[in-house]
């Protein structure tokens, strides 16, 4: 399953990046990236563990970057 | 009226600004001073030292919060009031413009890109609803109003009007539409009002197609991006090493070192920490790139093949429907036995009636008579050579010498610099049919441009005679032109050039992507022309040119050589002022002030620098 989401106050690259690759690292992830400049998040995963996997980026996302919202694109 | 968050930090940077300079004009030594300065650090960097705790807490150390608030805090520690505030003011002035910035080249790049429908007017009966564009389902009809977006890819059922397709291709002079015409949404309807039949959905529309495809090429990254993000996982851990070094060791190694000096040193460190610039700014650049090139109708699926394009050295065109319209038409028919001119184009028109090869369709126009597919059977498609059928009970083939030669009938040369499409019935040479393409009016240009920047080989390759590879060269200045070949000749001479390239310089493949996908995928840089509409093209190049202007391929290879030149200035800019800052700090000859400058100063820059690729227009 593959999914769009909206980092709402992304502001910092750096930051984009970290969450990036730890979203990547997740289990069950096959696909993931955070583009700093459209503010885009895509992350494709396994079906079976696809709400986990949300969950868990939304964790990591508020880790790093606690003032950015996470929508539905 | 609610605050602005961005009022907001005007307001907090103002008030600040304010209570220094009142602080610093005090001349005197004493507690309201330090009062005074402390209340400036609460109202500007109160928030930052707050994200630092709460980062801190959560497992999150060596982030710009952390980094800022130790090295503010620190000047404190050791009496620097003054600079320690006018540090935080500083920061917290360049964040903002930093912010500003990148808003700004967001905005203006999803202006670049505004080909996203917002809605779509949903005709049912007699009522007409403004809906999602989610909503609409295939065969749905709906009605589209002068000066509204095409919503939808659809076809026309009723009224006519001119079309602005120039979100999608570039190509600024509108088309005239009417019924039965298809559209394709993120077009602009200029005058008149169409009712259309949805033909395909929201996100298998072209919009929606292009935009996934440039938001995406961002994932693609080029080697100057990755070798940034390593770059920077290593840079904070490393500076904040050394800030930790230069505090402790040389006051204990050094005889009458003063701690107070080399924290401050530290602490000059410390604020040159953050990779900001470098992280901003190099996305930025290609990013801007992409969008430079969207713009002008050339989709690029990622930052590396931007990066690709720039060090193009050899070009290869094939040329039917790249260098040529790929219109062909029917020149001059030779009969060599008894049948007339009008007998052998019928037999050429029945055996071709099955292909959609442009040849075949221009030998049917010519024919311009139904044709009885009943008298056809056998019908073989030999790629390459041509076709044979049984037609009406006699065994006609009709293709090239080759396909003559494979069925053992001898044929002349007619020496005619077109394609040449000989006929035979029951093994017996019949004629021939002269067919030419006419060449695009760009492609000269094209050619002419790609040598001017530098491209050194420039070969057409194609599988019509070698006479008529040789023409077409030849007028469009080409030097290399190899004709005759098959599809897998083509990837074969394609090895070949790629091996007698040099290691650094790429090669590019221009075709029109419907069945050269071989070639593409071989080629560094694969580009489909005229891709628009066209999912297989759109599949398989690596570049999809949207018109079918060769012309475009001299215009990306400048987007990208610019972008990339961009992009390299900023690594030289951003590297060279934090490690002239680092070294200068280190032997205590900079001031917090240079580091705020080498941190945030320097990531403005970039990023207006970035910003560039989008406003020249190319």
């Amino acid at each position: 399953m593959k999914k769009a989401f909206k980092l709402e106050g992304l502001n910092c690259a750096n930051c984009a990046e970290k969450i990036e690759r730890e979203i990547k690292a997740l289990e069950g992830v096959n696909f993931a990236s955070v583009n700093f400049m459209t503010s885009k998040m895509v992350i494709e995963g396994d079906d079976a563990r696809f709400d986990d996997i949300i969950k868990a980026a939304q964790r990591i996302v508020t880790r790093y970057e606690p003032d950015v919202v996470v929508k539905k694109a | 009226m609610p605050i602005e968050p961005h009022q907001r930090r005007i307001a907090e940077i103002a008030i600040g600004l304010g209570l220094f300079l009142f602080a610093v004009l005090l001349e005197a030594e004493n507690a309201a001073r330090l009062l005074l300065f402390l209340a400036a650090y609460a109202v500007t960097g109160g928030d930052v030292i707050l994200r630092a705790a709460r980062n801190v807490s959560r497992g999150q150390i060596f982030d710009e919060n952390f980094l800022m608030s130790v090295a503010t805090v620190g000047a404190f520690c050791i009496g620097q009031y003054s600079e320690a505030v006018a540090v935080m003011l500083f920061y917290k002035i360049g964040m903002l413009f930093q912010d500003r910035a990148v808003e700004k080249s967001r905005k203006s790049i999803a202006e670049l890109m505004n080909i996203r429908p917002d809605y779509a007017n949903l005709k049912r009966g007699d009522v007409i609803d403004r809906v999602d564009t989610d909503e609409v389902n295939i065969g749905d009809v709906i009605v589209i109003k002068p000066g509204e977006k095409v919503p939808l890819d659809c076809v026309v059922v009723e009224g006519s009007s001119t079309l602005d397709s120039s979100p999608l291709t570039g190509e600024s002079m509108p088309k005239d539409v009417r019924e039965g015409d298809e559209l394709l949404s993120g077009a602009i309807n200029l005058n008149g009002l169409l009712v259309a039949r949805v033909t395909k959905n929201a996100s298998e529309s072209t919009a929606s197609k292009i935009l996934d495809l440039v938001e995406n090429a961002a994932a693609k990254k080029s080697r100057s991006e990755n070798f940034i993000t390593k770059f920077a996982r290593f840079y904070t851990p490393a500076v904040v090493g050394g800030a930790a070094f230069i505090a402790v060791v040389p006051p204990l190694a050094l005889e009458g070192a003063a701690l107070g000096d080399w924290v401050y040193r530290a602490l000059v460190f410390l604020v040159i920490s953050c990779p900001c610039a470098l992280v901003i700014s190099i996305p930025l650049s290609f990013f801007g790139g992409l969008g430079a090139a969207a713009r002008k109708g050339i989709l690029v699926k990622g930052s590396n093949y931007l990066e690709a394009l720039a060090d193009a050295e050899v070009a290869v065109f094939d040329k039917t429907g790249t260098l040529t319209k790929g219109t062909f038409e029917v020149q001059e028919v030779v009969s060599k036995g008894i049948y007339n001119n009008e007998e052998i184009l019928k037999f050429a028109a029945c055996v071709e009636s099955f292909s959609n090869h442009p040849v075949s369709l221009s030998i049917r126009r010519a024919y311009g008579k139904e044709i009885d597919a009943a008298l056809i059977s056998n019908v073989k498609e030999i790629p390459g050579q041509g076709v044979t059928a049984t037609v009406d009970g006699r065994f006609v083939a009709a293709g090239n010498a080759r396909l003559m030669q494979m069925l053992g009938i001898t044929v002349e040369d007619p020496g005619e610099a077109a394609t040449v499409v000989h006929v035979a019935v029951d093994g017996e040479y019949k004629g021939y049919i002269v067919i030419a393409d006419v060449i695009k009016e760009d492609a000269a240009k094209a050619v002419s441009e790609l040598k001017a920047q530098r491209v050194k080989r420039i070969v057409m390759l194609t599988g019509d005679a070698e006479s008529v590879a040789e023409s077409v060269a030849m007028s469009l200045g080409i030097d290399e032109a190899y004709g005759g070949l098959l599809p897998a000749d083509k990837v074969q001479k394609v090895e070949d050039l790629m091996a007698g390239k040099s290691a650094k310089g790429k090669l590019i493949f221009v075709g029109d992507g419907i069945n050269d996908a071989p070639v593409l995928a071989r080629a560094d840089v694969g580009i489909a022309m005229g891709g628009l509409g066209s999912d297989a093209a759109i599949e398989a190049a690596d570049v999809v040119i949207m018109t079918d202007e060769p012309s475009k391929v001299p215009a990306a290879i400048k987007i990208a050589k610019r972008t990339l030149s961009i992009a390299r200035q900023n690594i030289a800019i951003a590297l060279g002022v934090k490690g002239a800052v680092l070294a200068l700090g280190a032997l205590g000859m900079a001031s917090m002030w240079a580091a705020v400058f080498a941190d945030v100063g320097v990531t403005l820059i970039a990023v207006l620098n970035a910003i560039r690729v989008l406003g020249s227009d190319l």
